[in-house]
């Protein structure tokens, strides 16, 4: 077989069904052995955007996403898809073109040293030197992008190799004596584990996206039920523990809940499952649980001990080592603990007012939320909008909330709910998203038409990139500083969103869905929302929704970088 | 140990790694260290008895959790088979130096007598320098160097230090 042949016989072999990506000079030969696959390609209209929807189908589905790209600037376009999904622990394999062997190193048209440019965002990388190496370097691409912490593996595969024949199979098994995950946590730790929590008298669960990756959904409401136990999740943990369960304490940390802050400062043990105390989540790290003892369970020993010190930490697969967990755990309520909690909860709900500037972000998020009843797949861009879907989502089903955590890559969400839309053709995908993130990836609507993926994209217009906005108002004396995306030439040098007569708002969104062949509305009050929302989810193509919000609405509560995460500023409005 | 003004010390550790003998393996782990910043003393690598596998001396500086995670996440690369790391005394050290030292005909035998203490060479004599050879502990090297400066060292190249275990 020639290689190109080769790597589409690995695509079948590892039952991959959906591929991203754009085609060019030093990839031809790929295209052209997919041309008559079984595999539905979808081509995006940049490479990023191929990259998140990769990225996007797999936190759906749970499986390997699949992208490709050519040699250069396809593969350099690549880039920040494979930084987001390496931030956040995604399963990638992305192949790109390369000049002819003979050719790399001499500045070759097209041509990058990819595997350099990537080798600090990626899980592993290659450059296939010789034809005999590359099913053995594909199938190992798979095994490492999916099992231990899973991450992108990018294969950078030079165009003679595509062309060059060999009669090596594919191989069923690796042998890689560098790489061994663990999975099953020490008994021993497990066992002192259980003994913390049957002391523990204010435990708290602190769960991340590890949990959702790992599959332990179940695992972790069997723990908390068991034991008693609250349960706080970060944002890529939403969906690891039903939020409507009366054990939930929401999401925690920078823009949190109250209470899940709180509750973390005043407890005296934290059983954190596939987390990695992230400085949105613990704030100033000297006061972040300052009473608590820390169990981590972690399948990636370099998350223990990086950035807190850990009481009982257990590396391992958390599902595995939950299940294990539970078994030692007793039956356990701590009334006092819980009544605590419940009492911050009423008087400290997640809250916003309706009155005041117009419709409220907050508001069409909990309308979507009531609608769908948490059965959609919700995807998020990053900014305000996203810290609002991660508040008011209420997500209860691991893998329907994709959000870029780690990373927080704008221009994320669209092209990730193309990439789930892919995977879950029947199932209803809505973005959130804001009206700067929304350009940064626009011309994906495209690729939405063309591909029938009929994603709902919800924009939450606020004319500003609205959490750097908000910033500058709470810490930067009001200087809105770029800011402001309705801003033309016109307008005085010095604006902080008073001088009136702003210029009209472009990009007209109703109008760009419409010439791309979507379906475009334009909500601006409470009471169009849900007819809006109704039409749009009945509607068989992608919809477009902008609604006209608030300019200047924040988010609380906020914890201020760098701070405690008691000095919450809550829904008081700040001038 | 290199101690700071505000008495601050950090522990040298020297650290051993089997890797892959494969091209780029060295990249990836010198961008491990400059993309976290870990702090490199020094590093040595070749090829081991056997050809597939290489190993890397590193020694490097920082606090117990620095050096925790500089171990975890060499052994999180795919290509790094194994790590080591050696407490004082754990393991035999030995780094090579070759030194060009100014002599003229009244300070030559005074640089020899020095040389010889240590137990190290001269390699090559010139009109106006010797080169000397000597192979030692880190220290052993300082010492020596400290003694040749006055006599003025024109170049210094070092290997950077080798371990093996005792055990």
């Amino acid at each position: 077989m020639k290689g190109c042949e080769i790597v589409v016989d690995a695509l079948l072999r590892e039952k991959v069904e959906v591929v991203f990506g754009y085609p060019g000079g030093s990839v031809m030969d790929i295209f052209d052995a997919l041309y008559e696959a079984p595999i539905r390609f979808i081509l995006t209209r940049h490479e990023q955007a191929a990259a998140h929807a990769a990225d996007g189908y797999a936190r759906a589905s749970g499986r390997a996403g699949v992208c490709i790209a050519t040699s250069g600037p396809g593969a350099t376009n690549l880039v920040t898809g494979i930084a987001t999904a390496a931030m956040d622990s995604i399963p990638l394999v992305a192949l790109t073109g390369q000049v002819s062997t003979p050719m790399i190193g001499n500045d070759a048209f097209q041509e990058a040293d990819i595997v350099g440019i990537t080798r600090p965002i990626t899980k592993h990388n290659y450059l296939v030197n010789r034809v005999e190496d590359l099913p053995r370097i594909l199938k190992e691409a798979f095994v490492i992008a999916t099992t231990g912490r899973p991450g992108p593996v990018l294969i950078d595969l030079p165009k003679d190799i595509l062309r060059a024949e060999t009669s090596v199979p594919y191989p069923s098994t690796v042998k890689l004596r560098g790489y061994k995950p663990t999975y099953e946590g020490h008994p021993q730790q497990i066992k002192r584990a259980a003994s913390e929590i049957s002391k523990a008298k204010r435990p708290v669960m602190y769960v991340g996206g590890g949990a959702i990756i790992s599959g332990a959904d179940k695992e972790v409401a069997a723990l908390a039920v068991k034991g008693g136990i609250p349960v706080t999740t970060t944002l890529m943990g939403l969906g690891a523990f039903p939020e409507t369960h009366a054990l939930s304490l929401g999401m925690l940390g920078m823009h949190g809940t109250v209470y899940a802050n709180y509750a973390i400062a005043e407890a005296d043990l934290i059983i954190a499952i596939g987390a990695r105390f992230d400085d949105r989540v613990t704030g100033r790290l000297s006061t972040f649980a300052p009473q608590a003892r820390i169990i981590h369970v972690d399948i990636d020993p370099t998350s223990v001990h990086k950035n807190v010190k850990v009481d009982v930490p257990i590396v391992g697969d958390v599902k595995q080592v939950l299940r294990e967990l539970v078994k030692l755990v007793k039956q356990c309520d701590d009334a006092a603990w819980i009544a605590k909690i419940e009492e911050w909860k009423r008087k400290h709900p997640l809250s916003y007012s309706r009155k005041g500037g117009g419709l409220k972000p907050q508001f069409v998020i909990e309308k979507l939320r009531e609608l769908t009843g948490g059965d959609a797949i919700i995807a998020t861009d990053v900014g305000q909008h996203q810290m609002w879907a991660g508040q008011y989502c209420k997500v209860v089903k691991p893998r329907t909330f994709l959000t870029s955590g780690g990373l927080g890559t704008m221009g994320y969400g669209f092209p990730a709910g193309l990439g789930a839309q892919a995977a879950f053709p029947k199932r209803l995908v809505v973005v959130i998203s804001g009206d700067g993130s929304f350009q940064m990836n626009i011309q994906e609507l495209s690729t939405a038409v063309n591909c029938d993926l009929p994603v709902k994209v919800l924009i939450l217009n606020n004319h500003y990139l609205g959490m750097v906005r908000q910033w500058q108002q709470l810490f930067y004396r009001k200087r809105y500083s770029a800011t402001c995306l309705a801003r033309n030439m016109m307008c005085p040098a010095i604006c902080n969103g008073t001088a009136g007569k702003c210029p009209p708002y472009i990009p007209d969104f109703v109008k760009v869905a419409e010439a791309y062949g979507a379906a475009g509305m334009r909500v601006k009050t409470e009471g169009e929302v849900v007819p809006a929302l109704r039409d749009a989810f009945k509607t068989r193509k992608p919809v477009v929704v902008d609604f006209e919000v608030a300019h200047e609405e924040n988010v609380f509560p906020m914890v201020p970088a760098g701070a405690s995460v008691t000095e919450m500023i809550e829904g008081v409005e700040l001038v | 140990m290199i101690y700071f003004q505000d008495g601050y010390r950090e522990m040298k550790h020297t650290i051993s790694v089997l890797v892959e003998n494969k091209f780029g393996v060295l990249a990836r782990i010198a961008g491990l260290f400059s993309g976290r910043g870990y702090n490199i003393d020094s590093l040595s690598v070749a090829e081991t008895i056997d050809p597939t596998v290489s190993r890397m001396t590193i020694v490097a500086h920082g606090d117990d959790r620095v050096i925790e995670q500089i171990t975890k996440q060499l052994n999180k690369l795919v290509d790094v088979i194994k790590v080591q790391e050696y407490a004082e005394g754990d393991s035999l050290e030995r780094e090579l130096v070759l030194a060009k030292v100014h002599t003229g005909a009244q300070t030559r035998s005074e640089v020899m007598q020095i040389v010889s203490i240590f137990r190290g060479k001269i390699v090559d004599v010139g009109h106006e320098f010797v080169t000397v050879e000597l192979t030692g502990t880190e220290d052993k090297v300082e010492a020596m160097l400290g003694l040749l400066k006055p006599f003025g060292i024109r170049e210094v190249v070092r290997t950077g230090t080798i371990a093996i275990a005792r055990k």
